[in-house]
């Protein structure tokens, strides 16, 4: 496939005159041999453990000494008998759909008003997009000073119109969401710019042809926009899973997991058991889960769009 | 009718723009306020005092983790992409069913989510004693990010260096080495640029990895030390502000100057990714 129109930074190569076949050589040693450093790599840091790690799901080690006891299915057992984990898990899950949800609305809807004729674009789209680049654990920590009780920015407002201040990052009714929309505010950007580049891909002559055949905005949207974008979404939805399903950073920064277990996701929960309760035959078991959830989601969401495009 | 439609676009685009500031504009107004002044978060304080900034960089010790910071990213990039491309090299040029299996078994290693392997991964590091040394996370960093790393010079070296050129330069005599250095590596600047900016990135920006394997003080990284210091000075909220504007500071100003870079690289990793 020497599709070169797809890349957008390519420069032309020239292509030797000459095309006759190469005479068979050896020549020192094959090529193949290049990306053995790679194998050794991660099966070290990554296969090793991760096998490693269902063994240590089936005994009761404590994370430093050296033995551990086999204990069969006890951790599992554990795992789904305790009501907390249907909490973590169901917390797991907001933010993984939740910001997906809307990272991918909010970013269309841009995407759609920068493909508009308008001033300032640029600009516009950097300050939507600078987020992306800085530690979600530093964006954390920039939302609890609008978000905090004692002197927050919100509460500023909310006192300034005669209610009380409210604790919102200490409601466990709220403050999943918030930490849902702290990450959805600082990824949108990503799904924005995918949008950006799907939407200029379409051509203008669809829309010419539907607008003289009479159809509305809302029927060429529905018809012609959404379908052509099915790569882009494909694409955003499955990121967008991933990320916020492993969530992490915003949340040790915003509420710890807190009060309780009321914003805990299985990775701060697992941080949480390893660290500060040494229940690592525990947490290597929830790992699992969290493993099991991402790939079957991930990998549904990825399939159902995949046939869409094929439909599309 | 088409100047006014511009009109509302652009006071929608003004609308969106100033609430995508607003955090930030919060984050300044709080750091230059010193502990006794409890005024509104939204109101700039009316004398200036950098005091704020230069205990943050003091007491979290900035400067090493700042130094930390740039030695971590850079290895790690660097090996990146030599590791990477030359990977990439034999997958994209020899299409034997052998590599094709390679091929998809290193990419599927993406959808290993690196939290879930945490337990087993930091027992490991505890094992050979990588606990709070910069190879052990380098070397963490590098596995994590390989596959796409992989995948990015997989994919561009197929579609857009032709093989014609291997072979015209194989005729000539040089070795395949030779030719993946000379040759091919020097086309790769695309993709390597893409490379460079979404890992280099991630790296930079990691806590999940560091805040595990970087406990001493003189290890710490940004976010480990922004962390630790958030944590014991959560009180003083002016200064801690100040801490957070630093730690994001060197990445805010790379991304202003190669801001085309950042969109067109990003997108490019995840459209393929």
């Amino acid at each position: 496939m020497n599709n070169t129109s797809s890349s957008p930074h390519l420069k032309p190569v020239e292509s030797p005159e000459s095309k006759k076949p190469v005479p068979k050589k050896k020549r020192g040693f094959h090529i193949n041999w290049l990306y053995v450093p790679v194998i050794i790599l991660m099966s070290v840091f990554i296969i090793y453990p991760f096998l490693n790690g269902v063994r240590i799901s089936f005994t009761n080690w404590n994370g430093y000494s050296q033995t551990m006891n086999w204990i069969g299915l006890d951790n599992y057992i554990r795992m789904f008998t305790d009501p907390n984990t249907w909490l973590i898990v169901k917390n797991t899950l907001i933010y993984g759909i939740g910001s997906t949800i809307l990272q991918n609305g909010i970013g269309l809807l841009y995407a759609i008003l920068l493909n508009k004729s308008m001033k300032f674009r640029a600009v516009t789209r950097t300050i939507v997009y600078l987020p992306v680049i800085i530690s979600p654990l530093i964006m954390g920590y920039i939302w609890y000073f609008i978000f905090q009780y004692n002197g927050g920015a919100l509460n500023d407002i909310i006192t300034l119109f005669g209610f009380e201040p409210a604790n919102l990052l200490g409601n466990p009714d709220v403050n999943v969401w918030l930490i849902t929309f702290v990450n959805t505010y600082q990824f949108l950007g990503i799904a924005m710019i995918i949008y950006l580049a799907g939407l200029q891909g379409i051509s203008k002559d669809y829309y010419e042809a539907a607008t003289l055949d009479g159809a509305s905005s809302w029927q060429q949207f529905k018809n012609i926009t959404l379908p052509l974008l099915i790569p882009s979404i494909t694409i955003n939805v499955v990121i967008n899973l991933i990320n916020g399903l492993k969530l992490f950073d915003v949340i040790i920064a915003m509420t710890n997991g807190g009060p309780g277990y009321a914003s805990q996701s299985l990775s701060t929960m697992m941080y949480q058991l390893y660290f500060a309760r040494q229940d690592a035959g525990y947490a290597a078991a929830l790992g699992n889960l969290m493993f099991l959830i991402i790939v079957i989601i991930s990998l549904t969401a990825l399939i159902y769009l995949r046939r869409k495009e094929v439909e599309a | 009718m088409d100047k006014q439609k511009k009109v509302v676009w652009t006071i929608l685009g003004i609308t969106v723009s100033l609430m995508h500031i607003i955090p930030f504009y919060i984050l300044m107004t709080t750091s230059f306020k010193n502990s006794s002044d409890f005024s509104s978060k939204w109101l700039f304080p009316d004398y200036l005092d950098f005091s704020n900034f230069s205990n943050a960089w003091t007491q979290a010790q900035m400067g090493t983790a700042l130094f930390n910071n740039v030695v971590i990213t850079v290895i790690s990039v660097t090996a990146l992409i030599v590791l990477g491309s030359l990977a990439a090299y034999p997958l994209a040029r020899v299409a034997s069913r052998l590599n094709k299996v390679m091929y998809i078994s290193f990419v599927a290693v993406m959808i290993v989510p690196p939290l879930t392997i945490l337990v087993p991964l930091y027992k490991f590091i505890v094992d050979i004693g990588g606990l709070n040394t910069i190879w052990a996370v380098v070397l963490v960093h590098v596995s994590f990010w390989l596959p796409l790393t992989i995948f990015l010079y997989t994919g561009f070296i197929r579609s857009t260096i032709p093989k014609e050129l291997d072979e015209a330069a194989m005729i000539d005599g040089a070795s395949r080495l030779q030719i993946f250095f000379r040759v091919v590596f020097p086309l790769l600047k695309p993709v390597t640029a893409s490379v460079i900016i979404i890992t280099g990135m991630f790296v930079w920006n990691d806590y999940q990895f560091s805040v595990f394997f970087l406990q001493d003080k003189d290890a710490h990284t940004i976010t480990v030390a922004l962390s630790q210091f958030f944590s014991q000075y959560s009180n003083d909220v002016g200064l801690v502000a100040a801490g957070s504007l630093l730690g994001m500071l060197p990445m805010v100003i790379v991304f202003l100057f190669l801001q085309k870079y950042f969109i067109a690289g990003l997108s490019s990793g995840s459209v393929k990714g």
